[in-house]
């Protein structure tokens, strides 16, 4: 064969091969876990006490952030490698309508959504993150972790964050309270932050109680009166009634980039309230559907080669005196 | 023996004094931030833009302008143009040392750096993940090019048995280091992928990404073939290397085509055409960006521009600012993480690279002033 049509018949053949992988093993969003566990913030109970804040704190042994011996309480303004959980404020004209657009004001949790299809985990050449298969709680380990921080970016909520200020850093996030040594979860407990919430703002349960709660509280009215749980929504410590806000129907993270297992409710439009403009397909089903065209057995890369040594050799040979590279 | 030859010149010149000024000021970073206190008091690096230009400019571009060892492989050994042999070797070394130099970046930059080598251990590897194609890619990468480069050392301590078995495997060598720099470049744009609506749409073409990437890897490499060999010859008075570079020209002016025709065709197929003109700065860097690529197609299409020594290496200087701006727009510049989070390098981060990049020119110096690397004779 001439090289030029091994050449042509290597490239098509390539090209034929990755068009027709890539149509028969695009990766759609992965599940959720069967028995998944999450929480269901909904941002018209919050007080914003910040009692999880602190909770979260205690449980992950951090310390305050932005805090100095004049003003010793923690007042972190966003997630860092010294706060897995943080209350935001969002705030509109005089601020003073709770869960109204217009001059209103509203508080909005940012901890790790837990997503069904994990950007982080994905992303980890190393797999330091992973997605428990039973709970689907996203696990950070450490021991494996080499600090690319590729984890950070392809997180579309900006979760994971790095200790920069440490020479010997490391990346940090919400595990759920489910941590070696710490474990709530398997012992039956519930996460620190639902636990200690007075509202029942932060719900704890199974990813699917929490979302048939969100469903039904998207189909009440406004105005009427509710009996909202408190603590684990399949057996709630208490109840209280309250007034049903004008609630969004919209669910984030019933869908998101393949859901979440941290699903959150409002009265004010996510995008309000700093949340990404996600679609439904997650990034990494396209990245891992483009990796495994590519690399699927090595099989691309092995005809390549063959093709390249052949080519190369070919015409190496015939300058046999001028010796290759030299 | 080769036709190369050392280059009889003195190492210690002023402007290797500069370079070094600039190394040893770096250097004091370093210790700041591998003893003192971390990444944090020497960068700009926060909980939104985890990479900096120490990823973006160090390895997404500094690889990418290593890639004339790639682009000159393939000419000579796939497309069989042997007449571009005598510039084989200068860009083998600046890939060397880009690459080498790219990965010394990478551990600088890297959080953990002290468990580095958890990557390289199988059971660790994530098949996902673009991130492992990439660090794996590279660093063998480095090893091939170092493979590549060996005869040099071998034929400056006359060492003719082992050049001469080396030159008998070569051809594989040479047919890896075509291969691998095709997956890791390609790679560095799919990592692109995953970090979904944090891209502009203007740069997020999705499954697109390796495709443009390998493309704006080529003509970063050829243009820095080119670049190099105009500079070798005006500032080491070397002889002309211009009607080596004309032909190099016309791959050039193909590539560009073909990369402005995809990745102007991509967003229309994707329905972004609207947001080239939707004003603001994504706009402006996408028509900036745009012009850079397109400038020189006009530049090289000029009748006679081929030999055109300035006029050749503005098109190349043209192409190198396109295909890095390309990508510092992509990973860095439009790059928008949410609310709350801006990102601009510190002067120390600035300063460390520079002094990377100073040490990367001071041992292009070093090596062609002590080993056989820039082509003797006039061309056969």
């Amino acid at each position: 064969m001439e090289r030029r049509d091994f050449l042509k018949a290597a490239l098509g053949g390539s090209a034929a091969a990755v068009c027709s992988v890539g149509m028969a093993q695009a990766r759609p969003n992965l599940e959720p876990a069967e028995e998944a566990v999450g929480m269901l913030f909904d941002s018209t109970l919050c007080v914003g006490c910040k009692a999880c804040v602190a909770k979260c704190k205690e449980v992950n042994s951090r310390v305050p952030a932005h805090s100095d011996p004049d003003n010793p309480w923690d007042s972190a303004r966003d997630l860092s490698a010294d706060t897995f959980n943080v209350i935001k404020v969002y705030r509109s004209g005089k601020a003073v309508n709770k869960d109204r657009i217009k001059d209103g004001f509203c508080f909005e949790k940012r901890s790790c959504m837990h997503c069904v299809d994990p950007g982080c985990v994905s992303a980890c050449p190393t797999t330091s993150m992973r997605r428990d298969p039973k709970t689907g709680i996203v696990t950070h380990h450490p021991d494996s972790c080499i600090g690319c921080r590729n984890c950070m970016v392809a997180c579309p909520y900006n979760v994971p964050q790095f200790d920069y200020n440490k020479v010997f850093g490391s990346i940090h996030k919400c595990q759920m309270c489910n941590q070696s040594g710490v474990e709530r979860i398997n012992n039956g407990q519930m996460t620190g932050c639902a636990e200690v919430c007075p509202t029942g703002a932060t719900l704890f349960g199974s990813r699917k109680a929490l979302l048939a709660e969100a469903k039904r509280r998207m189909t009440l009215k406004s105005g009427e009166v509710y009996t909202y749980p408190r603590g684990d929504v399949s057996k709630p410590d208490s109840m209280h009634e309250k007034t049903v806000p004008n609630y969004q129907k919209h669910i984030w993270g019933e869908k998101e980039a393949g859901g979440t297992n941290v699903m959150h409710i409002s009265a004010i439009p996510f995008d309000q309230l700093g949340m990404p403009p996600l679609e439904e397909r997650s990034a990494a089903s396209v990245s891992e559907t483009v990796q495994h065209t590519l690399y699927s057995y090595l099989a691309l890369p092995a005809i390549a080669l063959a093709g390249l040594t052949y080519v190369v050799k070919r015409n190496t040979d015939h300058d046999d005196d001028e010796g290759g590279m030299s | 023996m080769s036709a190369h030859k050392v280059l009889r010149q003195r190492l210690i010149t002023f402007p290797f004094m500069l370079l070094l000024a600039i190394f040893l000021v770096s250097l004091y970073f370093m210790y700041q931030r591998f003893v003192v206190g971390g990444m944090g008091a020497v960068s700009n690096l926060n909980g939104g833009f985890a990479w900096g230009i120490w990823v973006v400019y160090d390895v997404v571009i500094g690889t990418a302008l290593a890639c004339g060892g790639y682009a000159l492989a393939i000419t000579v050994y796939v497309m069989n143009r042997g007449q571009y042999h005598p510039l084989m070797r200068p860009a083998i070394l600046t890939s060397l040392l880009g690459y080498a130099l790219g990965g010394f970046g990478a551990f600088f930059d890297m959080g953990k750096f002290w468990q580095f080598y958890e990557i390289f251990l199988p059971w660790n590897w994530n098949f996902n993940s673009v991130m492992l194609e990439v660090g794996l890619c590279v660093a063998t990468y480095i090893l091939i090019l170092t493979i590549e480069f060996a005869p040099a050392f071998l034929e400056r301590i006359g060492s003719k048995k082992l050049l001469r078995s080396l030159n008998k495997v070569l051809f594989l060598f040479i047919a890896l280091g075509i291969l691998l720099p095709t997956m890791h470049q390609s790679s560095l744009g799919s990592l692109l992928i995953s970090m979904g609506h944090k891209v502009d749409p203007l740069w997020q073409t999705w499954h697109f990404q390796p495709l443009l990437a390998i493309l704006s890897a080529l003509i970063m490499g050829f243009s820095i073939v080119v670049f190099e060999a105009s500079l070798t010859t005006a500032g080491l008075h070397q002889d002309d290397e211009n009607t080596l570079l004309v032909g190099l020209g016309r791959i050039i002016k193909w590539l560009l085509v073909a990369f402005v025709v995809i990745r102007i065709g991509v967003l229309a197929g994707q329905g972004k055409l609207g947001l080239i003109f939707a004003g603001g700065s994504s706009s402006l860097f996408f028509i900036v960006e745009m012009a850079l690529f397109i400038l020189p197609i006009f530049l090289l299409m000029v009748p006679g521009a081929n030999r055109n020594a300035s006029q050749l290496l503005v098109a190349a200087v043209c192409m190198l600012f396109a295909g890095a701006a390309y990508r510092f727009d992509a990973f860095l510049i439009t790059f928008n993480p949410g609310p709350g989070y801006t990102y601009f390098p510190s002067a120390p981060e600035i300063m460390i690279t520079l002094g990377i990049i100073s040490l990367e020119i001071m041992l292009y110096l070093f090596f062609v002033k002590k080993l056989p690397v820039l082509h003797g004779a006039k061309h056969a």
